[in-house]
C-alpha cells in the first residue's frame, strides 16, 4: 500500500518590537519574572489595549514579502479559554478578518523548486509562562511574555514530506529575519512551529484525519517528529486502527510523539470581535511607505544573482537562502576579479561546511570575505591549485594568517616552470615502468595514475595542466 | 436557532460559571428570548451592507513603539494571594 503524507504548518513568529502589542511594557527577553508585566499584561480590570504601530508594520512587511493581499481593514477578536498564564481569560487575536491574506513562498528541496501557499497571517498577543517546578504543589506564573506581539503564519497543507516541511520552516525562518521582523532565536521561543500531519492513500484527494505536533523549536526535532508521526499513523491504519484528531507533543529523548489529554471542548474558543479594539485600517500609503523601506527580497536577489553573476538557479537559491550568506558572497565577489562561480562554490562548499561543522553563523566566520577573496585571487592567477587552496583555507580558518603569508611560509606556490615539471615527470616515468607499460598497451587509466604520481612527487604543487601536457608528450 | 438545557450547561461550563438546574432553566428562557430577537432582526434585508465589527464606525488609533511602563511588580504583587520568587502562584495546572 502506497501512502502519502500531507503536512501544513502554523508558525508563531515573535515580532521584534521594543514594547508589547497592546501596552508600553518592554518585550526584552530574560528579565526577572513579572518585572515587565504592566497593568495591561496582568489584565487588571478597566485597562484598555492600544495597538503598537510597529507590530502592524511588521505584518505589512511580511505580507509584502510573500506577495500577499494586505487587508485594508482587519479586525481583532477574542479567543476565549481559561489558563492561568492568560489572565484575561481570552487571547486577543484575529479570526475572520486577518491582516495578511493569501500569499506564497517558494522553497527548494534538493534541486526542485516548489511553491507553498500561505493561507493567512494574523496578529495576536503571546500568553505568559507557567513554571511547573516545585512551589509546594503550585505552579508559578510569569507574565513578562504576556502581550508580546506575534504573527501567526498558517500554511496550506501543501507539503508532502518531512524534508519539504523543514525546507518551508527554514525558508520562513530566514525570511522573517531577512526582512527584520523577528530575531529568529528558536531557543528563546521567537520562532515556534506547530505541524499538522495526516496520511492518505496515494492518489486519494480526500484528506486524512490530522494530528497536530505542538511547539517544535528546532528543525532537527521537526524532521524527527514528522517522520515518527507519519510512521505511527501508517502503521495504525495498516493494523486496521483509526486516527483520532489530537494534539501531540514530541519527546526528543525517546524520539516519539505522544498525545496530550484531549479535551472535548478544547476547540470551542467562542471567538467574537473584541469591543475594546476598533478595526485596523491599512491604507495604500501605509503599504507604500513600508514597501519603500523593505530590503531587496530573497527571490529578487536570486534572480539578480543569476543575471549579474551568471550563477545557476540552484547556486543563486542556495546563496540567497540567508541574507548573511548573500552579503558574504557579494562582499567576496566585489574583491575578486575572477568568475563569481568560483566564489559561489567556495562559499557554498568549504565555508558553509566549516561553519556547519562548528555550528557558527557566517557573520562569525574566522575567514572574512576579504581574506577569502585574497585566497581565490591566488587560484585565479595560478599561484596555487584549487586543491592546495583547500589546505591554505584550513590554515586560515585555524588562525594561521593571511593566504599569501601561508603560501610563502609553507612553500606552496604552484610549480609552473616547465623545466622543473619535466624533471619530476622523468623521475616518475623512470620509477613506474609497470604503469608506463600498461598505458602503452592501451590502458588509459594508467595515465591518470602517472599524473597522480607526478602530483604526489611535487607535493601537489605542480601545475596539473602542465603535468598532463608534458606527460602526453613524453609518452607519445 | 433553538437552545436546549444541555447547551446552556455547556456554555456555563466553558465560561466557568456555576449554575444549578433552576437557574439553568431561567437562563435558557432568557437566552432563547434574545435569540428570538436576533431571528426577528435577520428577516431584515442586509444585502450589500458590509457587517460592522464595532458599534462605532471609526478605526483603530496606533501608538508608537516606545516602552513607557516601569516595573511595578512589588505594588501589583502586594494584593496577590500567593507569590514566590517574583512569580504569581496558582493551583497546579500541568497536563
Amino acid at each position: 500500500m502506497q501512502w502519502e503524507v500531507v503536512i501544513g504548518l502554523e508558525t508563531h513568529v515573535q515580532l521584534q518590537t521594543h514594547s508589547k502589542i497592546f501596552s508600553g511594557a518592554s518585550t526584552a527577553f530574560g528579565a526577572a519574572p513579572n518585572t515587565q508585566a504592566c497593568v495591561v499584561s496582568i489584565a487588571l480590570p478597566g485597562v484598555l489595549p492600544v495597538l503598537n504601530r510597529e507590530a502592524v508594520r511588521c505584518a505589512i512587511k511580511f505580507g509584502l514579502a510573500i506577495d500577499a493581499e494586505i487587508a485594508p481593514r482587519s479586525v481583532f477578536a477574542r479567543k476565549n479559554y481559561f489558563y492561568p498564564d492568560l489572565p484575561k481569560g481570552y487571547q486577543i487575536s484575529q479570526y475572520e478578518l486577518p491582516v495578511v491574506g493569501k500569499g506564497r513562498l517558494a522553497i527548494q528541496v534538493g534541486d526542485q523548486e516548489k511553491i507553498i501557499n500561505i493561507t493567512r497571517a494574523h496578529l495576536e498577543e503571546d500568553a505568559g509562562k507557567s513554571v511547573h517546578e516545585d512551589f509546594h504543589g503550585m505552579s508559578g506564573i510569569d507574565l513578562n511574555r504576556a502581550g508580546t506581539p506575534l504573527l501567526e503564519i498558517v500554511s496550506e497543507p501543501d507539503m508532502r514530506s518531512a524534508a519539504e516541511a523543514v525546507a518551508y520552516a527554514k525558508k520562513l525562518h530566514e525570511l522573517v529575519q531577512w526582512i527584520g521582523i523577528c530575531d529568529g532565536n528558536m531557543q528563546e521561543g521567537s520562532f515556534r512551529c506547530d505541524v499538522n500531519v495526516s496520511v492518505r492513500r496515494a492518489g486519494s484527494d480526500k484528506l486524512g484525519t490530522r494530528r497536530e505536533i505542538k511547539n517544535l523549536n528546532s528543525f532537527r526535532f521537526m524532521q524527527q517528529a514528522i517522520e515518527y508521526e507519519t510512521r505511527w499513523q501508517i502503521e495504525t491504519l495498516e493494523d486496521g486502527g483509526e486516527i483520532h484528531q489530537a494534539t501531540v507533543l514530541f519527546d526528543p529523548d525517546s524520539g516519539e510523539t505522544r498525545a496530550m489529554r484531549s479535551k472535548e471542548e478544547a476547540n470551542d474558543y467562542r471567538y467574537f470581535p473584541d469591543p475594546d479594539l476598533l478595526p485596523l485600517a491599512i491604507s495604500a500609503d501605509d503599504i507604500a511607505e513600508v514597501k519603500a523601506a523593505l530590503p531587496e527580497l530573497p527571490e529578487v536577489m536570486k534572480a539578480r544573482f543569476e543575471r549579474e553573476y551568471g550563477l545557476s538557479a540552484y547556486d543563486a537559491a542556495t546563496i540567497t537562502a540567508s541574507r548573511a550568506m548573500a552579503d558574504y558572497f557579494v562582499a567576496t565577489a566585489a574583491k575578486f576579479s575572477g568568475e563569481a562561480k568560483l566564489v559561489a562554490n567556495w562559499v557554498m562548499g568549504s565555508v558553509a561546511a566549516k561553519l556547519n561543522e562548528e555550528g557558527r553563523a557566517i557573520a562569525d566566520s574566522p575567514v572574512t570575505s576579504a581574506q577569502l577573496a585574497a585566497l581565490l585571487t591566488r587560484i585565479h592567477d595560478g599561484t596555487i591549485s584549487g586543491k592546495i587552496a583547500k589546505d591554505v583555507f584550513a590554515a586560515m580558518w585555524a588562525g594561521e594568517g593571511e593566504a599569501d603569508a601561508i603560501i610563502d611560509r609553507q612553500g606552496l606556490r604552484q610549480v609552473s616552470d616547465a623545466g622543473a615539471i619535466e624533471k619530476i615527470v622523468d623521475e616518475v616515468l623512470a620509477a613506474n615502468a609497470v604503469m608506463v607499460a600498461e598505458y602503452k598497451s592501451g590502458k588509459e587509466k594508467a595515465f591518470n595514475g602517472l599524473v597522480g604520481q607526478c602530483m604526489k612527487a611535487s607535493k601537489g604543487k605542480a601545475n596539473p595542466a602542465q603535468v598532463n601536457e608534458i606527460l602526453r608528450k613524453k609518452l607519445g | 436557532m433553538s437552545l436546549n438545557l444541555s447547551d446552556v450547561k455547556r456554555i456555563a461550563h466553558l465560561a466557568r460559571v456555576q449554575i444549578d438546574d433552576a437557574d439553568a432553566e431561567i437562563a435558557l428562557r432568557q437566552l432563547s428570548g434574545i435569540l428570538g430577537l436576533i431571528e426577528e432582526m435577520q428577516s431584515v434585508n442586509t444585502d450589500g451592507i458590509a457587517p460592522m465589527s464595532h458599534s462605532q464606525d471609526v478605526t483603530q488609533r496606533l501608538r508608537d513603539d516606545v516602552v513607557t511602563e516601569t516595573d511595578q511588580r512589588a505594588l501589583f504583587q502586594s494584593v496577590a494571594p500567593a507569590v514566590e520568587g517574583g512569580l504569581y502562584l496558582v493551583p497546579k495546572v500541568i497536563e
